[in-house]
């Protein structure tokens, strides 16, 4: 079998972009199932929506991407924290599997209003001017906009993983996933943490929404099907550590890519087969913790 | 007989007679959907309701079964009741894998590896041939039930799939009250000490959802012969969110739960079909409602409100 190596590259470089939108996403779903143990099914409606913030911003208020890289993730995170407070918080003494009924829920009302609103065909996005081109890097013709998509995940993921590892704040959340009701004792807020957390966690999908944005087209129904990938993702890698999080994403997508070079009938399937694998051999997934 | 098996016995009658009549009064095609919901929903609660376990990939059985049961009756041209037996074994078979690998993990990753494997078997339908991919398997042919009652009539189907839903839910009931659903209650309220008390709690999750897995196939392969159609619709998550909702809505852990709840969101549904999208808005919104408001569903409201006016001291 000869692969020109062209494709081989063209596909692994999918294969990171897609790799790029797991780690951001299994992240956040890390992050706030460690604090707040439920599994954020609205994940993928509130990447979706990242994307229309964008969208909306650009066609209403003439601002573009730039603006919008900073401003849909504070929008969508002001909402997740909305939701929290109203609605997650009321949650917090149950069974986790209400958390999942109930953002599985947020998630159909996201996705349905938009669906009314703009149908399901999507709207483009354009990319930023200074993205625009590609860049000949000797065995490869790498697009300008995906090397960016792939450095900016890398270092928004790192920045996660310091501020959770390595700061004062990072041990708190640390402190608290392990015990809140000791930190509390210590006089640290825990309720507003535990917000805090859920805002920053949707606000990382929503950036990864907006990097998506001129990729895919802006569509409802652009995270439905990501989110049921990336509970993929999170079973393989385990929820107990974030930089698993983070590797788990990046590898997960670079085999999908090599998939669709030498077996492409299997490349919608291969990361559920790797989770059955994994199951029988690691059912804690690869970075977790037996429970 | 103990007074409660009398009062289960009278309910069961009374759904039973309610069932028969209902054809002459309303639409009996779309009794026959909300029965087959029914069905598949009453299968779902086993688990959820019964072991705790929350499946997030049932539309797998349903679709799955549909497609065997399609295929049985059109392109092998088997009679009706062994293709209703074929549809129902291929999920059980299908369900015995995915059990076995879903059973390792408990609560939320129980679900989310239930979705992935449905979403892996939704791949494999949409690719396969047999399915006819996004055409579905088309006019499937109704047959002769045992060679001799000729299911084309609609009445006469009716009541075939009345008897099929029955024997379904009698067979349901009959697991919850068995000692063998008892010992799932014990592993649902505190696994550890089911576990210490000598039962092997692996082989009774995965004999529970082998069994709600081939009751969901058998509403599958009844709907895929009352509608002469197996179609993708079915394999796809969105199914697998419908029972969830139907579930909780009626009640979970609700022997009737599902029965209501399968009758409320298939009228819902019909009633709304003309609005598209708003479906999935409302059935989201009746999803966060149900949580934050009313988790008992339906059944259990109404029943705790029996509860508590037969609790209250009659007025002197």
């Amino acid at each position: 079998m000869s692969i020109p190596p062209q494709a081989l590259f063209g596909q692994l470089l999918i294969g990171l972009i897609n790799g790029s939108f797991y780690a951001l996403l299994s992240l956040g779903l890390a992050i706030i199932f460690g604090l707040l143990n439920v599994i954020n099914f609205a994940h993928g409606a509130l990447y979706t929506m990242g994307a229309f913030v964008a969208w909306f911003l650009l066609q209403y208020a003439g601002l573009g991407y730039w603006p919008a890289l900073i401003i849909a993730p504070v929008v969508v995170g002001a909402f997740g924290v909305a939701l929290e407070r109203t609605m997650l918080k009321r949650l917090a003494k149950l069974d986790p599997l209400y958390g999942l009924l109930l953002t599985f829920g947020v998630a159909l009302v996201i996705q349905g209003l938009f669906r009314i609103q703009f149908g399901s065909s999507g709207q483009p996005y354009e990319i930023p001017d200074a993205l625009k081109g590609a860049t000949n890097v000797g065995f490869m013709v790498l697009p300008n906009y995906r090397a960016w998509v792939i450095a900016s995940s890398i270092a928004v993921c790192s920045v996660t993983w310091y501020v959770i590892e390595r700061t004062k704040l990072g041990s708190y959340l640390r402190a608290a996933t392990e015990n809140p009701t000791l930190v509390r004792a210590f006089g640290i807020n825990v309720p507003r943490l535990v917000t805090l957390t859920y805002g920053a966690g949707v606000g990382l999908a929503a950036l990864a929404g907006v990097l998506a944005a001129p990729i895919y087209r802006v569509s409802p129904l652009m995270g439905a099907d990501q989110i049921i990938v990336v509970f993929a993702v999170v079973v393989i890698g385990g929820m107990g550590s974030i930089f698993g999080s983070i590797f788990s994403g990046f590898a997960l997508g670079l085999i999908e890519g090599l998939t669709k070079v030498f077996y492409p009938e299997a490349s919608d399937t291969i990361l559920f087969v790797l989770m059955a694998i994994v199951l029988v051999f690691k059912p804690a997934g690869l970075f977790g913790r037996a429970a | 007989m103990s007074p409660l098996k009398d009062r289960d016995a009278a309910a069961f009658l009374a759904m039973a007679a309610l069932l028969a009549v209902a054809p002459f009064v309303a639409y009996p095609v779309f009794l026959m959907k909300a029965l087959c919901f029914a069905l598949f929903a009453c299968a779902f609660n086993l688990l959820i309701g019964y072991v705790g376990l929350l499946s997030f990939g049932h539309a797998m059985f349903l679709g799955g079964s549909a497609y065997a049961a399609a295929h049985a009756a059109k392109v092998w041209g088997l009679p009706p009741e062994l293709s209703l037996l074929f549809g129902t074994a291929c999920s059980a078979a299908l369900g015995l894998v995915v059990g076995a690998l879903a059973i390792r993990r408990q609560g939320i990753y129980f679900a989310m590896i239930t979705l992935g494997l449905a979403q892996m078997v939704y791949f494999v339908f949409l690719r396969s041939d047999f399915t006819g991919g996004e055409n579905g398997i088309q006019a499937v042919p109704r047959g002769k039930l045992f060679g001799f009652i000729d299911l084309d009539g609609t009445m006469t189907m009716y009541f075939v799939v009345l008897a099929i839903f029955l024997a379904g839910f009698a067979l349901i009931y009959r697991t919850i009250h068995s000692p063998f659903g008892e010992v799932l209650k014990a592993i649902r309220e505190h696994e550890p000490r089911a576990i210490s008390l000598g039962y092997d709690v692996d082989k009774y999750k995965l004999l529970a959802f082998v069994l709600s897995a081939a009751l969901a196939g058998l509403a599958g392969s009844t709907k895929a012969i009352v509608f002469q159609l197996a179609s993708l619709t079915d394999a796809h998550w969105t199914m697998s969110g419908d029972v969830v909702l139907i579930t909780l809505l009626g009640g979970l852990g609700r022997v009737y739960g599902p029965v209501v709840g399968a009758f409320v969101i298939v009228a819902l549904e019909n009633y709304l079909s003309q609005f598209g999208a708003w479906i999935t808005v409302i059935q989201g919104a009746i999803f966060v409602l149900c949580v934050l408001t009313f988790r008992q569903g339906i059944v259990g409201e109404i029943a705790s409100l029996v509860d508590r006016a037969r609790a209250r001291p009659p007025p002197t």
